[in-house]
């Protein structure tokens, strides 16, 4: 079944233009071989599983992810990945929004260096040696609120700027009117500003999800129990037990990867918009 | 209207007490602790003055070796995200069917964590089972089979290039949007005038793009000089330090418990980067207060 054909001019398909469209396909399959190379992986017995190649599994092995998910410590990592990212996240754009809110509306001179201070944030590295040193002293080191304090930490300042950016353009007119009507600051802002914000914090927290997932060095320095590991802190661990078994590497990589690719395929608008639009808006 | 009642200081709290406490204090007490002798072992607190600075910069150690790497690995990094990124993006702006769904796949990489990355090219790299060396062979190219991560001219080159794989898209992407947004008109009238391709892109999309392409290097530079997951997964700094970036190096003073020395790292980083950020933050201000 074809639609009928929308009468426009057609431009003659020439060979430059098909040596562009298989080029394409060439760039896009060199992303998806590995990933493909990792799926197959996964799926060999254990001594198929000795080389990694594209050669098709002499028997499926499912088991493999049995065994990852029970020596990996998984479903724990999972569970704290999931934990620290929710809390993270909503803590975030929550805390973020009120502030931004108050930086774009009231630009005193105060605000606006504190708005300068908080955004030199998302380039400013963060110094982990002293870092440790004030966790110990607010006895965070080592401990669930500790790490998900960290990571609200260091996304407020891209989240404030995300959204701060966003706020310049609702109406101040309807704070006034809202004011008139005898609507008090926390009324105002969270019964009208908050649902205008809607689109940025979406965004915002679709990109403060991924990027907590996605933590390496924080949980690195500060979390020294295995049981309070991420995921990703699991699968690095995994990876240095099992070097040579390909299968159970891969089978832990798919597994840890997969919330992130399920995220990306759903929220896909979101994150795409959100870490580029701030770079080109103009 | 009384502004400081409608739009009270106490929303800002919150924010600012985790960003103060956890980030910005951290900064400045790291920059005292670099002056002292703090380390895991030395039972009392002294101030050593310059002393961590002058190891730092002493041609007797490595560490200038490290900065250098930093550095080298920026710059290569810079270079080949900006280029190539750019050539893709102009290359396929026009003509490609369905260059939404390759803009998706190419984009994957970029919400991968990068320690998820690193481990699949550690595996595909694996000089003896590896995919790369095992595809090599089966062509009859066993000459080119060589050990990626772990010979010493070849190890940073191989980093660069699984940095470069899991960047390209994402620079392709936000140029793509740069691209987009410039009208056809005038490259359409620049051909009528006789214009050739090379030339519409000298004189017409390359200065319409320089914005988008500062923000792109900027992001660029800042990753590559706080490069450290990527880094540490494929080689940890080896073989031999040959690899080793400023923020690998941080981490290896902080388990040995070399703690002034670490800190006093991250002050000469704090430097490199202020100088930088400020820069960055003009860049990426400048389009968006307008309204």
């Amino acid at each position: 079944m074809t639609a009928p054909a929308l009468p426009r001019r057609r431009r003659p398909i020439t060979g430059w233009t098909v040596a562009k469209n298989v080029f394409a396909w060439l760039l896009s399959a060199s992303m998806l071989v590995p990933l493909l190379l990792i799926i197959v992986t996964s799926f060999k017995s254990d001594r198929d599983g000795q080389t990694m190649s594209f050669a098709w599994p002499q028997e499926w092995n499912p088991a493999n992810f049995v065994t990852v998910i029970q020596k990996g410590k998984l479903g724990a990592g999972f569970l704290n990945s999931l934990l620290y990212s929710s809390v993270g996240t909503v803590v975030t754009v929550l805390l973020a929004a009120m502030a931004a809110y108050v930086f774009s509306r009231r630009r005193s001179r105060g605000n606006q260096i504190l708005y300068l201070v908080v955004v030199m944030g998302i380039v400013l590295p963060i110094n982990y040696v002293a870092l440790m040193k004030v966790m110990q002293l607010f006895a965070l080191n080592n401990s669930r609120i500790g790490i998900i304090a960290l990571y609200i930490a260091v996304n407020i300042p891209f989240t404030v700027f995300l959204i701060y950016g966003f706020v310049a353009r609702i109406p101040v007119e309807l704070d006034e009117a809202a004011v008139i009507d005898g609507c008090g600051p926390i009324r105002l802002f969270f019964l009208i500003i908050l649902p205008l914000m809607r689109p940025v914090l979406i965004t915002a927290a679709v990109l403060g999800f991924l990027g907590m997932w996605n933590e390496f060095i924080m949980p690195l320095y500060f979390l020294d129990s295995t049981a309070k590991w991420p995921m990703n802190l699991a699968v690095y661990n995994f990876f240095g037990r099992f070097e040579s078994k390909w299968n159970l590497v891969s089978a832990d990589v798919l597994l840890t990867a997969a919330p992130v690719i399920v995220l990306y395929l759903v929220c896909q608008k979101y994150i795409v918009g959100g870490q580029t639009v701030g770079a080109v808006k103009g | 209207m009384d502004k400081k009642k409608i739009y009270p200081w106490y929303f800002a709290v919150g924010a600012l007490v985790f960003y103060g406490a956890l980030f910005v204090l951290p900064g400045l007490i790291g920059v005292g602790y670099s002056f002292t002798n703090w380390s895991s072992y030395a039972r009392d607190l002294a101030w050593v003055g310059l002393d961590n600075f002058a190891e730092i910069f002493s041609p007797d150690r490595d560490y200038l070796t490290y900065i250098k790497n930093t550095l080298w690995f920026t710059a290569a990094s810079t270079i080949l995200k900006t280029v190539l990124p750019l050539a893709l993006a102009v290359l396929l702006v026009k003509e490609v069917k369905g260059l939404a769904l390759h803009r998706a796949i190419l984009y994957i990489p970029a919400v991968l964590s990068v320690l998820i990355t690193g481990l699949t090219f550690k595996s595909i790299l694996n000089p003896q089972y590896g995919f790369l060396n095992q595809s090599l062979r089966a062509v009859g190219l066993d000459a080119l089979a060589a050990h990626w991560l772990t010979d010493p001219t070849l190890a940073m080159w191989s980093i660069i290039a699984v940095d470069v794989w899991r960047g390209t898209g994402y620079v392709m992407t936000i140029l793509l949007v740069g691209l987009l947004s410039i009208s056809s008109t005038y490259s359409e009238a620049a051909m009528i005038d006789g214009a050739n391709a090379w030339q519409v892109f000298r004189h017409i999309t390359l200065p319409l793009l320089r914005p988008t392409l500062a923000v792109v290097i900027v992001l660029n530079v800042l990753y590559g000089l706080k490069v450290f997951d990527i880094v540490y997964v494929l080689t940890n700094g080896g073989p031999g330090h040959r690899t080793e970036v400023l923020y690998t190096a941080v981490f290896s003073e902080f388990s040995r418990g070399r703690y002034g020395v670490g800190t006093a790292l991250s002050t000469v980083m704090l430097v490199v980067m202020v100088v930088a950020g400020v820069f960055m933050i003009r860049v990426l201000t400048r389009n968006e207060v307008q309204e």
